[in-house]
C-alpha cells in the first residue's frame, strides 16, 4: 500500500501490496473476539462475517458458496486438490496428469503423490509454453492439473478445453489459478473445473490466506486432520480477519478487471518495446497472444538472471528472476527448461509482473537502467 | 567505492563487512556457494558451506543494512580447488586448498565477476594487512593468513580490502557483539571447508581409493605397507602402522613419496632436514619483482615459522637456500617470501635437497 521510497516494485506475482480496501476489512476484525465455530454472540458474529466473505468470494469467483473452502495459502490448496484427489481415488485410478511447468505446489504435491503408488504422468509443453495433457488423459486418471497462468511466464492455458477432456474420461480437473484471478476473467462454472485454487497475497489481499474452490461432488480426502472446520476437508479455526481482506481484495481486483488489464498490458507492451529497442538480443519468453497482461517474462541472452537482479536491485528495481531457488542456490527454471529453453537460456530471463502501483514511471524507471544493467551482466559471464 | 563483501557466515567477514560499509563504502553482501551439496547445519567448527552458515551471513547483511546475495560458484570450486587438491595428494604432493581458493575463485572468479558489474573491490575477513597496497601481515600473530593471500597478483591486490589486519580477533569477536551481529560467539571454522567431518584421508580414500604400497626404510628395504600414498604427508610420524620400531628405537618420519612406484620412505627426524628448496614459477605481489638473487625469510606451511634464506631467482623457478636446515618441507606446498613482514611472492615447492641426496615430489 506504502511505496517504498525510491523504490520500483515489479513484483506482484511474488507478492503484492495490501491494498487499502483489503486492510480496511480487517482492521474491522482487529481485537475482536469470537471463534467463528463458537455457538456463542460473539461467535456467530464472526462466522456471519466468514459466510458473508465467502458469499463474496463465490461471486467473483463463479462459484457456489459452499464450494469454497479456505485455506491458508494457494499452496495448501493446490496439495489438497492434487495428493487429497489421488488418496480420495487411488483404489481405482492410479494416475495423476499434470505438467513440469505447474507451479512447486502443484508438481511436487504430484510428485508425493508418486512416491505414495501413483503413476505421474507429464504432458508436452510446447517452446510458447503453451501444454497439452488430452492425450494422456484416460479411465486411470484419478486428476489432472492444469495451470490457468504460469506464475513465471504469464502464459495462459485454456482450462475450459481442460476441464472438458477430462470430464469425458471422469478425471477431476484442477487448475491453480492463482496468477489468473485479478488478471483475467476466472469463472469457476463456466469453465467446467472441479478444483480450483486461488491465493490472497497475489491479488491485494493479506498473506496466509488462500481458498480451494471445490466442485460439490468432489470429494478429495483430507491432509490434515482435525475439527473439521471447512467443509470437513480442510481443519483449523478459520481465520476472521483474513479471509474478510481476501474477500475484499478480490472483490476490488475483479471489479476493477475491465480497466485494469488493458492498463497493464500496455504498461507490459510499453515495456517490451523499449526493451527491444535499447538492448540487443532479447525474447520475450512464451506466447505473446496468450499471455497474462500482469507478467512480462524476458530472456536476456548470454547472461546470468543473478547478476541482472544485483544489479537492478541496486538501482532500486525489484523484480524477480524466473529461476527456483533451491538451498540459497539458483538453479536454471524449471519453467524454461520444460518449454525447451538451455540451461544457459533458462538461467538468463526476468520476470516483471505488474499491479495496481505500477504506473509509467515504473517502466520508464525499468527502462533507463536496464540497458547498462545487461551490458555490465554480460560482460561478467566469461 | 563499490564494493563486494564476501561473507561466510562467519564473524570475521560480518565485522570486514561492516567496517566497510563504517569506512562509507557502498556494500553488497555476498555468500559463495561452494559445495555442491551443502549440509543443512554447520556441525563443530568446520567447513562454512552449510545452508546456516548461508542464513548466518544473511542476517548479518540485514543487520549492516546492505543487499545480499548467494553466488554459486561449486562448479568453479569443484574444478579448481577440489579436483587440483585431489590430483596434488595423487602426485604425492601436499597441496594447500585455501591459497587455492584465494588465487582461482575469491580473487579470480569473484573479483572478476565484481569488476564487470561495476565494483571496485573485493572486502574479506581475512587477517593480513595493506599498506601502499603492499601485503603485509596482520597484526595478530595467531591469526595471521598472510601466508594464504600471498598467490595475489598487484592487480588483485589493488582491488582487495582487508579490514581485519590491524585487529586482534578477541578485539573482532567484541566488535561483532557490540554491532549486534549474532556471529560474534561462533566458533572458528578450522580444517579444510569442503571435508565437512575433518577426515582428510578419508575424503582422499574415498576419491582415489585404497593402493596398497611398500615402506621402505633409508636403505631402500621393505619395512611394511601402506593403503595408499595420499594418506601421507611428508615429516608425517603418526599411521606408519610398521609392525617393528627400527633398530635405534627412535621414531621415523616420512621422507618422500614416490608415486610412480607408490613408495613412500621413512626414516629419521635429523633425514627430514633440508637445507634447499626448489620452485615452480613465482607469483610475485608488487610489480616491482626482485633482483636475482637476494636475502629474505621464507615460510613454507601456513602456520611454519618464518626462517632466513637466501633466494635465487631463476628463468622459471626459485632456489631457496636456507641458512638453518628445515624439517618437514613438502612439495606441493607454498614457499612463501617475506621482507619482515611484507609478502614479497609465493612459490610451489617442487623439491627440496638435503646435503647429499636430492628428493622429488
Amino acid at each position: 500500500m506504502t511505496p517504498q521510497p525510491g523504490r520500483h516494485y515489479l513484483d506482484h506475482a511474488a507478492s503484492s501490496p495490501l491494498t487499502a480496501a483489503a486492510a480496511e476489512a480487517m482492521a474491522a476484525w482487529v481485537g475482536v473476539p469470537g471463534n467463528p465455530s463458537s455457538l456463542h454472540t460473539s461467535g456467530r458474529r464472526a462466522r456471519a462475517a466468514v459466510e458473508e466473505s465467502r458469499e463474496s468470494l463465490a461471486t467473483d469467483l463463479g462459484c457456489h458458496p459452499t464450494e469454497i473452502v479456505f485455506t491458508s495459502s494457494g499452496t495448501e490448496a493446490d496439495n489438497i486438490a492434487v495428493l487429497g484427489s489421488w488418496r480420495a481415488r487411488r483404489s481405482t485410478r492410479r494416475r495423476i496428469v499434470t505438467s513440469a511447468v505447474e507451479h512447486p505446489a502443484v508438481f511436487e504435491a504430484a510428485g508425493a503423490a508418486g512416491q505414495e503408488g501413483a503413476d505421474v504422468v507429464l504432458g508436452e509443453v510446447s517452446e510458447s509454453g503453451i501444454v497439452s495433457l488430452a492425450d494422456l488423459l484416460d479411465e486411470r486418471t484419478a486428476v489432472a492439473s492444469l495451470q490457468w497462468v504460469n506464475n513465471e511466464t504469464g502464459v495462459i492455458q485454456d482450462t475450459g478445453r481442460f476441464a472438458e477432456q477430462c470430464r469425458r474420461v471422469g478425471a477431476w480437473s484442477h487448475s491453480d489459478a492463482v496468477q489468473a484471478l485479478g488478471h483475467r476473467p476466472v469463472d469457476f462454472e463456466s469453465a467446467g473445473l472441479d478444483l480450483m485454487a486461488v491465493s490472497g497475497h497475489k491479488v491485494g489481499g493479506p498473506v496466509g490466506i488462500g481458498a480451494l474452490v471445490v466442485r460439490r461432488e468432489v470429494s478429495p480426502a483430507p491432509l490434515s486432520h482435525g475439527g473439521g472446520q471447512e467443509r470437513q476437508l480442510r481443519s483449523a479455526t478459520v481465520p476472521v480477519a483474513l479471509v474478510c481482506g481476501f474477500a475484499a481484495a478480490v472483490r476490488e481486483a475483479v471489479a476493477g478487471l475491465a480497466d485494469e488489464a488493458p492498463r497493464l498490458r500496455a504498461l507490459g507492451e510499453r515495456l517490451i518495446r523499449g526493451v527491444a529497442a535499447t538492448v540487443d538480443r532479447t525474447t520475450v519468453t512464451g506466447s505473446l497472444a496468450e499471455r497474462s497482461p500482469a507478467i512480462v517474462n524476458i530472456g536476456f541472452d548470454r547472461v546470468r538472471a543473478d547478476d541482472l537482479l544485483l544489479l537492478l536491485d541496486l538501482a532500486g528495481i525489484d523484480c524477480s528472476t524466473g529461476s527456483a531457488c533451491t538451498a540459497g542456490v539458483s538453479r536454471p527454471s524449471e519453467v524454461l527448461l520444460a518449454m525447451g529453453r538451455s540451461e544457459a537460456d533458462a538461467s538468463a530471463s526476468l520476470r516483471f509482473s505488474f499491479g495496481p502501483t505500477t504506473t509509467d514511471a515504473t517502466i520508464d524507471a525499468v527502462l533507463a537502467v536496464l540497458p547498462d544493467a545487461v551490458r555490465r551482466a554480460r560482460a561478467a559471464v566469461r | 567505492m563499490r564494493v563486494l563483501a564476501a561473507m561466510s557466515g562467519g564473524v570475521d567477514s560480518a565485522v570486514a563487512a561492516a567496517r566497510a560499509v563504517e569506512a562509507g563504502h557502498e556494500v553488497t553482501g555476498v555468500h559463495l556457494a561452494l559445495s555442491k551439496n551443502p549440509q543443512s547445519f554447520r556441525s563443530g567448527a568446520r567447513g562454512c558451506c552449510s545452508i546456516e552458515d548461508s542464513h548466518d551471513a544473511r542476517r548479518a547483511a540485514d543487520v549492516l543494512g546492505i543487499p545480499f546475495y548467494v553466488w554459486d560458484l561449486s562448479d568453479e570450486f569443484t574444478e579448481d580447488v577440489v579436483d587440483d587438491f585431489v590430483a596434488e595428494y595423487a602426485a604425492g604432493r601436499t597441496p594447500n586448498p585455501c591459497l587455492r581458493c584465494n588465487e582461482k575463485i575469491k580473487f579470480a572468479a569473484v573479483l572478476d565477476r565484481a569488476l564487470a558489474l561495476g565494483y571496485d573491490a573485493v572486502v574479506t575477513g581475512h587477517y593480513a594487512r595493506l599498506v601502499n597496497h603492499q601485503l603485509h601481515r596482520a597484526v595478530d600473530p595467531a591469526k595471521d593468513q598472510s601466508y594464504v593471500l600471498a598467490v595475489l597478483t598487484p592487480e588483485q591486490l589493488d582491488h582487495a580490502l582487508f579490514p581485519l589486519g590491524d585487529t586482534p580477533k578477541e578485539q573482532v569477536r567484541t566488535e561483532a557483539a557490540a554491532r549486534g551481529l549474532s556471529v560474534a560467539d561462533k566458533p572458528d571454522s578450522h580444517d579444510i571447508c569442503f571435508i565437512a567431518d575433518g577426515d582428510t584421508a578419508g575424503f582422499l580414500d574415498a576419491q582415489l581409493g585404497t593402493r596398497p604400497g611398500p615402506i621402505v626404510d633409508e636403505n631402500g628395504t621393505q619395512i611394511g605397507e601402506h593403503d595408499g600414498t595420499h594418506r601421507f604427508t611428508i615429516g608425517q610420524r603418526r599411521g606408519l602402522q610398521i609392525g617393528h620400531p627400527a633398530d635405534d628405537g627412535r621414531p621415523r618420519y616420512v621422507l618422500d613419496i614416490t608415486p610412480v612406484t607408490n613408495t613412500v620412505r621413512v626414516g629419521p627426524a635429523d633425514s627430514l632436514k633440508i637445507s634447499r628448496i626448489t620452485t615452480l614459477a613465482p607469483r610475485w605481489t608488487e610489480r616491482t619483482t626482485p633482483d636475482h638473487e637476494f636475502d629474505a625469510l621464507v615460510q613454507i606451511r601456513a602456520h611454519a615459522e618464518p626462517v632466513a634464506c637466501h633466494i635465487t631467482v631463476g628463468g622459471d623457478n626459485l632456489q631457496i637456500d636456507l641458512v638453518e636446515p628445515l624439517t618437514g618441507v613438502a612439495p606441493g606446498q607454498a614457499a612463501v617470501v617475506y621482507d619482515g613482514d611484507r609478502v614479497v611472492g609465493s612459490a610451489t615447492i617442487a623439491t627440496t635437497a638435503s646435503f647429499s641426496t636430492v628428493t622429488t615430489g
